[in-house]
């Protein structure tokens, strides 16, 4: 049996600040996988850099601290070697929307089976402060001191676009729900966004959980995930309310799925010791 | 009479098969036993897009392509404008009688305006036949073997169907008999001579071929010239071998994946060209932090930026030895030729294993996609090294693992995702030995230290860099890489002609061979540096690693390869005039 206990790296120090909503998502993401009864070393997270960043070292599973904006094509590419891992990439919103955002479209329209975790407080922590693809337009910071001249861009809206079969929108200051969100989108099969309103307290002060808690409302039984006209429609919502939940989930074939040198054996597993090319030299004789 | 020592060359409009053509030509050439060597040509700034394809055939091995031509086939009228020059006085242009010239041919080479549409029509073929007429006049005015090529004309059309395959043969034949039935005079032939173990390759197929026996299992790659080549020959094998060939979003995703597979356990590579190897740079630093062990291929055409996509150089050697931020250990390799191109490769794997390090295949476009005559590669030696992996049993029994443990020799032996006690994190961030972030200068230094610890180890192990020609000479030819070829020719010209001069070939550029350069170049003698670039890189490396300057330098950048011509011409200069 796995434990909360097992996943603990409880010697190593913290260095997010006191009250940031990347707590949570942490804990969110340790009982997703402790309830899913996957095993920690059969479990690998893929960060990017920033605070969110930071995750790997505090959870004690598989770990690749990779570069900024670059944990999609890392992820992908452990899950093509061993499909039978559970791989989770997690980053901000700086690292997955403005640097890393074309690895973001192709992922999700190769539909890889993992999932992507965006630590989004609409703002660069580490960098102590600038704005980011999801800041509001007007947004003052060092970088922008006269207000940012950019509308957000809707992570919503575009992982449905771009062909994310889960599409799922979590709140740091909901740890059941997001625990849920998580699990859901770890047993998913395909690729799957959570995008989790995740309130920096050091460097925005605007979106405080306080603001969010005014703002957020959950997708009830009544709405159906499975129609994406709907879940366009309830992607477009921002403002005075804020819906979070499960917008979209689809059924596809995932990337692996159509490879079929890896349906028997992932490919770590495939011997290598000795393979034969005489056939492929008589070509070129 | 001279026989078995030919260049042929045919040119054309770019999408009337002139690649294929000229590949006939060649295979043809090596059933009979004969080498070859292939230069392919495609300028891509003439309107209609020309393409050439030039085979050069003798009945010993033959190193690179020569600049001049005895045969030149055109199938429009660029070929004669752009290349009547290269002709050998006595040579032969045959053209399609239906090209308008508007000057008269040089009067010191033989003219066959030949009816080629006519000829392909009488056989019972199209305009697309033409190229095989051509062939069969090629074949028939050097007085060689119509079967060998029939039959290859044959293997290569099968898939197209009896009937085209047919139709191709009989084409070829037409334009054989028209030829013989001419009874030219021409001063060049071929022979059959007896048929060896041989296969004809190019560099980027013998590098692929190479992955392939290294058990490389996945490659990550966007498309550019000139390495394209490689990836799409893994590609081709991907069910077959078990290997994922994954195109991707553009380079910085194919370098990132590269490591993800690599981490994972699986060896991986990317092929790229010096553009697209720009986008990947800061993944190399990450393949270089976190000890991931990762195969670069680096297919280098002239520069900057988008230079010439299609023509060669040897401009990005020292652009891959500083690339990415900060100090790690790499080792960069410039295979000379096909033979090297798959050994060297393999040994790219395992070093990158052994070492968990980024390992480079330096390669160009003349090597990666001239196809060569070469001995059938020889595998019996070829062993798989995965390097220091703890197995399930050994993890178990540690106490506590430490994926970044301070060793010896620097390297650390590593666990593999999805083994039970193997759990580590490893991170762009430098990390202590347990791979958790740290910034305290002890670990700092200690990390440092032992990643580049491993430079001295793999030093120990590199093959010598080869010297070729005379123990005692008078002048020395030094280069790297593909330039190889024709220094090995220019070399055999002159030792030919009795000059004491030999050859230092470099493949292993780092960790960089100083004391083996240092006693080839000690000898007091003349030194000529030898390279595709403006600037002389390896002589500027050299000079760093060995304070040695050399006095006399052949650079060519004008996009073309190195001819052995040239080599020759100016070795004549620097021993006459010092
Ligand atoms: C290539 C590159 N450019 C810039 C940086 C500097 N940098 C580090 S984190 C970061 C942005 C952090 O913002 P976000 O991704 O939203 O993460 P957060 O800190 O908010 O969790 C930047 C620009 C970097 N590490 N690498
Ligand atoms: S700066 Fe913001 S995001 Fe970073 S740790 Fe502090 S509160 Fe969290
Ligand atoms: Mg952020």
């Amino acid at each position: 049996m796995v434990s909360l206990a097992d996943l603990d790296r409880e010697k190593e120090v913290m260095t997010w600040c006191p009250g940031c909503g990347n707590f949570t998502i942490l804990s969110a993401l340790k009982k997703a996988l402790v309830s899913l009864k996957v095993e920690p070393h059969n479990a690998v997270v893929v960060a990017g850099i920033g605070c969110s960043g930071h995750l790997p070292n505090w959870i004690n599973i598989y770990g690749f601290g990779g570069l900024h904006g670059r944990t999609l094509p890392v992820a992908s590419a452990i899950k093509l070697s061993n499909h039978k891992l559970t791989v989770i990439a997690q980053g901000g919103d700086g690292d997955g929307y403005s640097i890393g955002i074309g690895h973001f479209i192709h992922t999700a329209r190769r539909n890889i089976d993992i999932t992507y975790i965006t630590h989004n407080n609409q703002i660069y922590g580490l960098t102590t402060g600038q704005t980011s693809p999801t800041s509001p337009r007007g947004t003052v910071t060092k970088f922008t001191p006269f207000g940012s001249l950019e509308d957000p861009l809707n992570p919503i809206a575009l992982a449905i676009t771009s062909g994310a079969t889960f599409v799922a929108r979590g709140f740091a200051g909901d740890l059941e729900q997001l625990t849920k969100l998580f699990q859901q989108a770890i047993s998913h099969n395909g690729f799957a966004l959570v995008d989790v309103l995740q309130p920096c307290v050091t460097f925005n002060r605007t979106n405080t959980f306080q603001w969010f808690r005014e703002r957020v409302y959950k997708l009830d039984d009544g709405y159906d995930p499975t129609d994406k006209v709907a879940a366009y429609r309830k992607a477009l919502e921002w403002g005075d309310r804020i819906p979070t939940g499960v917008f979209y989930r689809v059924k596809r074939r995932t990337y692996s799925e159509g490879l079929p040198q890896i349906s028997k054996t992932p490919l770590v597993k495939q011997r290598i010791g000795n393979v034969d090319i005489v056939k492929l030299v008589k070509q070129f004789m | 009479m001279i026989t078995n020592k030919l260049s042929w060359k045919i040119g054309g409009e770019a999408g009337f098969g002139i690649m294929t053509t000229g590949y006939i030509f060649s295979k043809a050439c090596v059933r009979a036993g004969l080498n070859t060597f292939d230069f392919t040509e495609f300028p891509s700034l003439i309107r209609g897009g020309h393409n050439t394809y030039q085979v050069r055939v003798e009945d010993r091995e033959v190193h690179s392509p020569v600049k001049s031509v005895d045969i030149l086939v055109a199938l429009n009228r660029q070929t004669i404008e752009l290349h009547e020059q290269e002709l050998t006085p006595g040579g032969a242009i045959i053209y399609d009688s239906s090209l308008e010239l508007e000057r008269k041919i040089r009067p010191d080479v033989k003219v066959f305006a030949v009816p080629f549409l006519d000829l392909a029509k009488k056989a019972g073929g199209e305009r697309l036949m033409v190229n095989n007429v051509a062939l069969g006049v090629s074949f028939a005015l050097v007085d060689f073997d119509l079967k060998t090529l029939l039959k290859v004309i044959e293997e290569t059309f099968k898939d197209k169907g009896k009937k085209v395959t047919e139709l191709n043969k009989a084409a070829a034949k037409e334009g054989y008999d028209y030829m013989r039935q001419l009874k030219p005079e021409f001063g060049h032939r071929l022979r059959k001579a007896k048929t060896m173990n041989r296969m004809l390759i190019s560099g980027n197929e013998a590098v692929a071929l190479g992955a392939l026996k290294a058990g490389c299992k996945f490659i990550a790659a966007y498309p550019m010239t000139p390495a394209s080549g490689i990836f799409q020959f893994l590609a081709g094998y991907e069910r077959e071998y078990g290997i994922i060939a994954k195109q991707t979003e553009d380079e910085i995703a194919a370098m990132n994946m590269v490591i993800g597979a690599g981490f994972a356990g699986v060896r991986s590579m990317t092929c790229t060209s010096g553009g697209g190897f720009s986008l990947m740079v800061e993944a190399v630093g990450l393949a270089g932090i976190t000890e991931t062990p990762a195969v670069i291929v680096e297919v280098q055409r002239p520069g900057p930026s988008t230079g010439m996509p299609t023509q060669t150089g040897q401009e990005d050697l020292r652009f891959i030895l500083s690339s990415s931020q900060g100090e790690f250990p790499r080792v960069v390799i410039a295979p000379g030729d096909v033979d090297e191109c798959f050994h060297e490769t393999i040994n790219a794997f395992n070093l990158a294993e052994r070492y968990q390090i980024p390992v480079f295949i330096l390669s160009d476009k003349h090597l990666g996609e001239s196809r060569t005559t070469t001995k059938v590669f020889d595998t019996r030696k070829v062993r798989i090294d995965r390097g220091a992996v703890l197995s399930d049993a050994q993890l178990r029994r540690m106490k506590q693992f430490n994926r970044y443990e301070d060793t010896k020799t620097g390297v650390s032996p590593r666990s593999i995702p999805g083994q039970r006690h193997g759990i580590y994190t490893a991170t762009s961030n430098e990390h202590g030995e347990s791979g958790i972030i740290t910034e305290e200068s002890e670990d700092r230094v200690r990390m440092v230290d032992k990643r580049m610890r491993k430079m001295k180890f793999i030093e120990r192990e590199m093959p010598k860099p080869h010297v070729y020609g005379s123990p005692h000479p008078e002048i020395t030819l030094v280069c790297w890489g593909s330039t190889k070829g024709a220094a090995m020719e220019a070399l055999t010209w002159l030792l030919r002609d009795h000059v004491k001069v030999n050859l230092l070939h470099l493949v292993y550029l780092n960790p960089f061979p100083s004391d083996q350069v240092k006693a080839a170049l000690d000898d007091g003698q003349k030194i000529l540096l030898i390279e595709g670039n403006a600037t002389g890189q390896l002589g500027g490396l050299i000079r760093e690693n060995t304070g040695i300057e050399i006095g006399h330098r052949l650079l060519k950048y004008d996009g073309r390869p190195i001819y052995p011509e040239e080599i020759y011409d100016k070795v004549k200069e620097v021993l006459r005039h010092g």
